[in-house]
């Protein structure tokens, strides 16, 4: 089976003005067709900036982005004007981790959804707008004709977030680019829409990156983990052997310092210091600094990638010669 | 595009904001009014001969009301205006209503003409330099927005007069038409006068008008959902026009501002050019101490800057379904 996405030594720098910024170093990484990829990682890793790449939304004048980028065999990262519009929305589609701030506030949400349609298929408004209300429906959006005359400020968050979600999937894309879509939204509806999404994708069959800095909600909604440090992926494996067998020393980290399942009392691990700043591309291992088992030549040189087993891999010089 | 439909809680809003146009316009009278009147100054003594007896002078006082008391006096002048009925001028002793229609329709055509130059072209440009942020075109559309605004229109109204009627003696610079009339008639000859003010009025304005909506086209592009447009595959143009309609309410506000100051603001150009409009009829008014006429022309023009904020207001709850909850 080919993969749906193949990402190759994708790297991101942002630049001008004399200051850059390495934010991607190298990403690789596939999807499979109907799998489940959460991209997991803190702040500033490059996970969000390696998900728009895919649909090329970064600032083009202020970036620079090498590697490739293969969806369907195709190269996504030369298509422009036309092509990349059809591209966009139709057979790639994307959600927010804001949708109040995703959506056009002054157009309905009905409105928003058939424009999408019509703009992709060439179809009647008042086609597109039952369209929209059959989304808002599947979205399980409670009576979806009233709310599609809503305004995006007349809605709940977690109805935004599925009403975004009905946009998105509103073209049958075969791939949804998720950026954190349930961090700005409250614990109980958190669920609801990750319960929703995990739904939606099996029943389309479609498959997803979802970027994320929390593991349980990558435990929730994916079938694979990419774990993320300073734009380079650290550990790469299904998320059973991640939670069971971390064996990157950040991945261990992470899920230490992971609150779901936390003992009350108990001291969090937190990992102590900060991702470094990314002016300059790493030249040995990033996470080394932060690493209580950092060795010296972990300061020489970047660590070797492993393959401990089949789908899994290791950026680490303990699994390259185990102490 | 979706058309914004009228809704009931737009009715109810409409209603809310007509209301509140009395007190409003009650409170701009008797502004209007006590500026007037305690503005230093009789003005009985610029139509008085000098050697009038005392009493000739209570009894003209009289004549005008103006030996009542304050409060009287106001009441009896409301009560007038709002039958349409503004007094008599005491320089002249013209009806006040007939002399302010006459100016304020003058006002009004110089007003629109302005608009119909300086609104669309800031709109473009301002729509054109937010767009291209930081672009050579970005910096050279502002340095003449910047130059516009800070340029004062009747020294440019004179430049223009040296240029324009002077030197190449194209246009008039004088009246609002050949004989100085003051009555207007749409015909070449009529609108060759307008063209110098018009554009002079106009500079201002666009140049406000311009850098507003540059700012507000950059900022509105730097919003997330702007990039939510671009994933879901909108085309350059599809993306502008959301952009139009989310920088709609603000420039309509700052236009209706604009327009104001056209209508209120126009005195200097008024003066420069000889334009028998409103700032003309006031600069005269002020220069005689004609306190019947000063009043009537203020409280016609802060009506119509009450009806142009009420007309802005309504517009901008139709395009943003935000504001008439607020």
């Amino acid at each position: 089976m080919s993969a749906l996405v193949d990402i190759r030594d994708l790297t991101v720098r942002f630049g001008g003005g004399g200051r850059s910024v390495h934010a991607v170093n190298g990403v690789s990484l596939s999807v499979e067709k109907g799998e489940v990829l959460a991209l997991l990682g803190e702040s500033g890793s490059g996970k969000s900036v390696t998900l728009k790449s895919i649909l090329q939304l970064l600032p083009p004048k202020r970036t620079k982005i090498g590697g490739s980028i293969r969806f369907d065999g195709r190269d996504v990262l030369a298509l422009k004007g036309r092509a990349l519009s059809d591209f966009r929305g139709g057979e790639v589609s994307m959600i927010f981790q804001d949708p109040a701030l995703a959506l056009d506030p002054v157009y309905t949400v009905g409105a928003q959804i058939a424009e999408t349609v019509m703009r992709h298929e060439s179809i009647t408004r008042e086609a597109a707008m039952s369209r929209a209300l059959e989304m808002l429906q599947k979205v399980r959006i409670p009576s979806p004709e009233r709310r599609l005359k809503n305004y995006p400020h007349e809605m709940s968050g977690g109805m935004r977030q599925r009403a975004m979600i009905a946009l998105a999937l509103s073209c049958n894309p075969k791939l949804l680019l998720a950026d954190e879509p349930t961090t700005a939204l409250d614990a109980t509806v958190q669920m609801q829409v990750l319960l929703l999404l995990r739904n939606l994708q099996r029943e389309m069959g479609m498959s997803v990156i979802f970027v994320t800095h929390d593991i349980g909600v990558a435990v929730e909604i994916a079938d694979r983990v990419a774990v993320m440090y300073a734009g380079t992926i650290v550990e790469t494996g299904t998320i059973a052997e991640i939670m069971k067998d971390p064996r990157h020393p950040y991945t261990r980290g992470l899920l230490a310092a992971n609150l779901h399942g936390a003992v009350k009392g108990a001291r969090l691990d937190a990992i102590p210091g900060a991702p470094p700043t990314l002016e300059e591309p790493p030249s040995f291992c990033p996470f080394a600094p932060r690493c209580p088992q950092a060795r010296p030549e972990c300061r020489a040189a970047l660590p070797p990638v492993v393959e401990p087993g089949p789908g899994r891999r290791v950026a680490c010089v303990l699994e390259a010669a185990p102490a | 595009m979706p058309r914004p439909r009228l809704r009931l809680d737009m009715l109810g809003y409409l209603l809310r904001r007509l209301v509140y146009v009395v007190p409003v316009a009650i409170g701009v009278s008797l502004i209007c009014f006590l500026l007037v009147h305690i503005a230093p100054g009789d003005p009985l003594v610029a139509v008085m001969p000098i050697d009038a007896t005392a009493e000739q002078e209570a009894e003209m006082r009289a004549a005008y009301g103006f030996d009542k008391p304050l409060p009287v006096q106001f009441g009896i002048w409301l009560g007038n205006a709002v039958t349409g009925d503004l007094g008599r001028s005491i320089a002249t002793g013209r009806d006040v209503a007939t002399e302010v229609t006459r100016a304020v329709g003058n006002t009004l055509l110089l007003a629109a003409a302005a608009s119909v130059i300086g609104f669309p072209l800031g709109l473009m440009l301002g729509f054109l330099a937010g767009y291209l942020n930081n672009t050579v075109w970005d910096r050279g559309i502002t340095a003449v927005a910047i130059g516009g605004v800070s340029t004062p229109n009747y020294w440019l109204g004179m430049v223009l007069v040296i240029i324009f009627s002077v030197s190449l003696g194209w246009l008039p610079s004088m009246g609002a038409g050949p004989g100085g009339s003051g009555e207007w008639t749409w015909d070449w000859a009529h609108i060759r006068h307008l063209v110098l003010p018009a554009v002079t009025l106009a500079v201002v304005p666009m140049g406000i008008v311009m850098r507003t909506t540059r700012a507000l086209v950059a900022d509105i592009l730097d919003q997330d959902f702007v990039q939510a447009l671009e994933a879901k595959g909108m085309t350059r143009l599809g993306i502008l026009r959301h952009v139009a309609r989310n920088a709609a309410p603000t420039a309509l506000s700052v236009i209706g501002l604009q327009l104001g100051y056209l209508l209120g603001g126009s005195i200097l150009i008024e003066t420069v050019f000889n334009w028998p409009g409103s700032g003309y009829l006031l600069s005269v008014a002020i220069l005689q101490r004609d306190l019947p006429t000063l009043q009537g022309t203020i409280l016609v023009l802060a009506m119509f800057f009450v009806a142009l904020n009420l007309i802005v207001d309504l517009l901008q709850s139709l395009i943003d379904p935000r504001i008439s909850r607020a």
